[in-house]
């Protein structure tokens, strides 16, 4: 049960601007990720402190969206495309080969912070299907083969 | 068709034409007349939430899901067309590949739900393996010490979680993740034991799949019907035995005072019974050391020196853990054979001040109201006790309140957990709460809130009481309590303006040099606004323990026989001389806290102690062990070897509660059965038969009973308030007393018509506002307050022989805020010494906002901390009750 508080000064002003009612919920995430980049678990619970709401609503509410992260994103985010012409065309094992080149599952962070994995609903690039983008950078027509290429680099630092 | 007298409407389910409540829903007036319709997301308890998709029925032609769907007058239900049976196959069939590993044969077996609906109606398993299964398989949550998680044959019908959130009030579980990653969890990546869940196993026995299960399951041979030994709630419960040991334990849903529910310590509570040390001998004290002795030896040698010990000289404590009938031949003992009103026990330490003073103003020291009515209450007002960790059934009717939009006002000087439900919480400064109580009834008074014709026909002194509010003005409230004003005046406003009202209060209220004056101003502000007399309306002290209400009732105490008739009443004197044969003393006894200064001052040479441990729960401890150390002779009848045990020249080895017949009386009045479950362990004997051996080897007569059920029926001729009960009327359920008479149904809230008071009406009391006995100074800066947890009980002597309990919680902490904890450079995990002007103690600090700052907080359940060597013995003149909730103290980093 006890939490170690996250300093008052780095989140207390984001909420100081949200009055302490739990249909603020949403937006008041949506602001504390705003400044920290992702949803650390102490400020989850200062969330759930401000809005009066129990510490497992927050994080059911934050993990229903796939707006909320809650690891810092890496340097290099990977988002690998879930759309339906993807799937069909096998982001499954796209996304299964860049958790094992990796070493981190969807939704996770390297150690380094280097690179970042999730998943995104269509990127709008149906006929390049099956395709990821790195920091807005698209690649397309992907196959596991040309996945462990473009990571190798890395694949090395993995921590394995 | 419709009766309307009745309230009942017919319908008809599957061509049979029905007749069911008005009020039922589709699915429960199927299930009320033997039809089946599977169910998974349906707990009667819960608000039907209809996730599951399986309770479909056609209702008048249409597609219903019957869980969520009222009955109507002439409706026609159809639960076996082959519309109904396909949708609920194929929504069966999603369940089972999607969350319950694709298969038919789950080891759950029997405790699958899912399994059975699936025989029910038919899945083709052929058909479920062409279906895609996702190829998920997560790790079950095993850090709980009570209860597992396992994730892969979760259903996601969310009983669980509305369970924690709608009974319990704690939400410590949520849907998280979405789509197929959805699952039951707290925070991301967080393991059960660190969320906020207390370990109450409601979730889990209502789970319908064994998702969540208990761990460590041995099936019960057989089941026995008792009542919880712990708190003051007292829950009705099946304990199971399996082997001649206590295996389990399950809520009676009939049981009003829980009706089914249970707490941490109640469900998983009794491995203590059974550990290995329990005393199994006598012993007795020889060149300095306790030594093995039988039962004879022992006995004889108690009777010898209480023989010697007559009169003054003697003391007898007797213990709420303790069933009615013991307490009742423990003063019986006391006051028949040995001569004296010496008889006391542990209520003396807590609700002292409440038989005090509710007595004076109302005229009966009890809860006026039964436990289920306060979360009937439109207001609940809960002030001094932390009702969710010390009386958890309780804190749920607290719950049940707030869901049903009825006002909560806390005021604690710590932030605990009800606070963060509560419409107001005030945070007063601890030992202030007749500033605050008098200037919220000034408000009251002032803005016309109070309820006059109340007043004028049910109440006496009401103008004495008036003139003494003049004295809190904004100011001197304000400064007191260090309580902004306008906060206060919105808890009064919010107290008179929903009614009914009730308040509930414990040891906050109660262990202060001005306990009974506390006590005063919360029946002052009942009387004011006609807040008593009515269901839902009224005071409440929360006792403690199992039995403390049966303990006080049945005269443990040294003014008053059982039934609070006085011992310097000459008709009651000579009524229990006539009934017990022996000439009795007139002169009211010593008190708890006056029995052990009586020995240090020579008075008390004999100390008959039963079931208590003063040693670490008495304020000013190592007095009280330097009593013991220094009394001639001392016997205690424990099941352990507490730490008083261990000062004394006679140790008798009692049965605990699964092995002894008899009664507790819970904190709304209720008389219930404690029923023998196993055999004492070892040698080990009943408080009964000890107590009656030690009388009959001091030649006495009147202690030749053979079962509890004789020893109630001499309690029921002499004791007015129980003059009603007997085993056979209580066999099933429990009866709240007052209940005078054979055919008397029990009392479920006092006062209605008049109050039992010589005048018939309650009384105002003017109150004068008293400073706590110790403030902090510059020696002694801080403030030092005492609490509960929890996962334990009282000192501990039973809850740390549960592994689990321990795991949960093993060590004392000294709660702090982070303001102080910088101050003195302290963090959470560092040890600190703790020092005021009797002792010092070392332990770790836990530095959290709920301990407001200047103050710090602490138990007394952990011997190696124990707290109680710090506390401050001054007591309030009236009820001589100690003050453990405030002293002064000074808190240093240790190294
Ligand atoms: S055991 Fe009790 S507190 Fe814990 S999750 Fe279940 S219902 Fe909630
Ligand atoms: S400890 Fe109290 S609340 Fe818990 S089960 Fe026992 S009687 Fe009920
Ligand atoms: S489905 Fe992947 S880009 Fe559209
Ligand atoms: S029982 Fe009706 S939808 Fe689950």
């Amino acid at each position: 049960m006890a939490t170690t508080e996250l300093s008052p000064l780095q989140l207390g002003p984001v909420l100081a601007t949200f009055e302490r009612r739990p249909d603020v919920l949403i937006s008041l995430l949506q602001a504390v990720q705003a400044s920290l980049g992702y949803l650390p678990p102490d400020a989850m619970g200062a969330v759930a402190r401000h809005a009066r709401v129990p510490r497992s609503r927050v994080y059911g509410v934050a993990s229903f969206y796939s707006q909320f992260r809650f690891n810092p994103a890496g340097r290099r985010r990977v988002a690998v495309c879930r759309g339906t012409a993807c799937h069909v065309s096998g982001a499954r094992m796209i996304l299964e080969e860049l958790e094992r080149t990796l070493g981190i599952a969807e939704g996770q962070t390297t150690e380094d912070r280097e690179y970042s994995l999730e998943t995104v609903a269509c990127i709008g690039c149906c006929g390049l299907s099956p395709c990821l983008s790195v920091n807005d950078e698209v690649s397309a027509k992907l196959t596991p083969k040309k996945v462990r290429k473009q990571f190798r680099a890395a694949k090395k630092s993995a921590p394995r | 068709m419709t009766d309307i007298m009745t309230s009942k409407v017919q319908v008809s389910i599957d061509g049979r034409t029905v007749e069911v409540d008005r009020s039922a829903t589709v699915l429960a007036a199927a299930l009320e007349n033997d039809v089946f319709i599977p169910h998974l997301c349906h707990d009667p308890d819960l608000i039907p939430a209809g996730v599951c998709r399986l309770c479909f029925v056609e209702l008048d032609g249409r597609l219903v899901t019957s869980c969520n769907t009222p009955v109507t007058a002439g409706a026609t239900i159809r639960t076996d067309t082959a519309a109904v049976k396909e949708t609920v196959r194929g929504a069966v069939e999603l369940l089972l590949v999607n969350h319950h590993r694709g298969s038919l044969d789950c080891d759950e077996g029997e405790a699958c739900e899912l399994q059975k609906i699936a025989r029910f109606v038919g899945i083709d398993e052929a058909r479920l393996r062409r279906l895609r299964h996702p190829d998920r398989n997560l790790a079950a949550d095993t850090s709980n010490p009570f209860l597992e998680f396992d994730p892969n044959i979760c259903v996601l019908c969310g009983i669980c979680v509305r369970t924690c959130d709608e009974i319990v009030g704690v939400a410590a579980i949520d849907f998280v993740q979405r789509g197929v990653y959805t699952t039951i969890g707290s925070a991301p990546g967080e393991q059960w034991i660190d969320s906020d869940c207390v370990s109450c196993g409601e979730c889990v026995v209502r789970c319908p799949t064994g998702s969540l299960s208990l761990t460590d399951v041995e099936v019960p041979e057989r089941e026995v019907k008792t009542t919880c030994t712990y708190c003051g709630c007292g829950c009705g419960i099946h304990l199971g035995v399996a082997g001649g040991r206590i295996v389990s334990a399950r809520g009676v849903r009939e049981n009003p005072s829980n009706e089914g529910r249970l707490c941490v310590k109640g469900r998983f509570g009794f491995e203590f019974v059974n550990a290995p040390d329990r005393l199994k001998t006598p012993l007795i004290r020889r060149g300095g050391v306790l030594e093995e002795a039988t039962w004879d030896e022992a006995l004889d040698l108690v009777a010898e020196k209480f023989s010697v010990h007559r009169g003054a000289s003697f003391a007898a404590i007797a213990s709420a853990k303790l069933t009615n009938e013991e307490n009742y031949l423990i003063q019986k003992l006391a006051r028949a054979v040995q001569g004296t009103n010496t008889v006391d026990h542990c209520a003396r330490l807590c609700h002292s001040p409440s038989v005090a003073g509710l007595v004076q103003s109302f005229g009966s020291g009890a809860m006026t109201n039964s436990s289920q009515e306060i979360g009937d209450a439109r207001c609940v007002f809960a002030i001094g006790t932390n009702t969710t960790a010390a009386h958890p059934i309780i804190g749920l009717q607290v719950m049940r309140s707030i869901r049903q939009g009825g006002k909560l006002i806390v005021a604690n000087p710590r932030r605990i957990e009800l606070a963060q439900h509560a419409d107001l919480f005030i945070q007063h400064r601890a030992g202030s709460d007749v500033a605050l109580l008098m200037g919220m009834m000034r408000v009251i008074l002032d803005e016309g809130l109070h309820d006059p014709q109340f007043i004028a026909l049910r109440c006496e002194n009401f103008e004495a009481f008036r003139e003494s509010l003049a004295r809190y003005d904004d100011a001197t409230v304000e400064e007191k309590t260090g309580v902004p004003f306008a906060r206060i005046a919105a808890a009064a406003r919010m107290y008179a303006e929903n009614s009914p009202a009730s308040i509930l209060y414990a040891m906050g209220i109660t262990q202060h040099t001005h306990g009974t004056d506390n006590v005063l101003a919360t029946s002052n502000l009942a009387l004011l606004t006609g807040n008593v007399g009515r269901p839902s309306s009224g005071v409440n002290p929360l006792r403690g323990q199992s039995n403390v209400q049966g303990a006080c009732d049945m005269g443990a105490l040294p003014n008053v026989y059982p039934g609070y008739q006085k011992v310097d009443r000459p008709e009651v004197k000579a009524k229990f001389e006539a009934a017990w044969g022996v000439e009795l003393d007139d002169a009211p006894g010593l008190t708890h806290l006056e029995i052990l200064s009586g020995v240090t001052g020579g008075r008390i040479k004999a100390i008959y102690l039963v079931g208590e441990n003063p040693a670490l729960s008495e304020a000013d401890a190592t007095h009280a062990q330097e009593a013991m150390d220094q009394v001639d002779f001392l016997v205690v009848q424990d099941i352990f070897l507490t730490e008083s045990a261990r000062y004394a020249d006679v140790v008798l080895p009692a049965a605990t509660f699964a092995e002894k017949e008899g009664t507790f009386t819970n904190t709304e009045r209720r008389v219930q059965r404690v029923r023998k479950a196993i055999e004492p362990v070892g040698g080990a004997r009943t408080d009964l038969w000890i107590t009656c051996e030690i009388a009959k080897r001091l030649g006495a007569a009147g202690f030749d009973f053979e079962t509890a059920a004789e020893v109630m029926d001499e309690i029921r001729a002499l004791t007015p308030s129980y003059g009603g009960i007997t085993y056979e009327r209580i066999e099933e359920t429990g009866l709240q007393w007052p209940c005078p008479g054979a055919d008397h149904p029990g009392t479920r809230y006092l006062h209605g018509e008049r109050f039992p008071t010589r005048s018939g009406r309650g009384r105002f009391f003017p109150l004068t506002y008293r400073p706590p006995d110790e403030e902090p100074d510059d020696e002694f800066p801080l403030v030092l307050t005492t609490e509960r947890s929890l996962y334990h009980y009282h000192t501990s002597t039973m809850t740390r022989r549960v592994p689990g309990l321990e795991l949960l919680r093993s060590e004392e902490l000294v709660e702090i805020h982070p303001q102080d904890a910088a101050a003195l450079r302290v963090a959470t995990g560092d040890e600190v010494r703790v020092t005021t002007r009797r002792g010092e103690v070392v332990a770790r600090a836990l530095v959290t906002e709920v301990s407001p700052p200047g103050t710090i907080c602490m138990t007394f359940h952990f011997h190696e901390a124990p707290t109680n060597v710090l506390t401050n013995a001054a007591y309030d003149p009236v009820a001589k009750i100690p003050e453990t909730k405030v002293c002064a103290v000074r808190v240093e980093p240790v190294g």
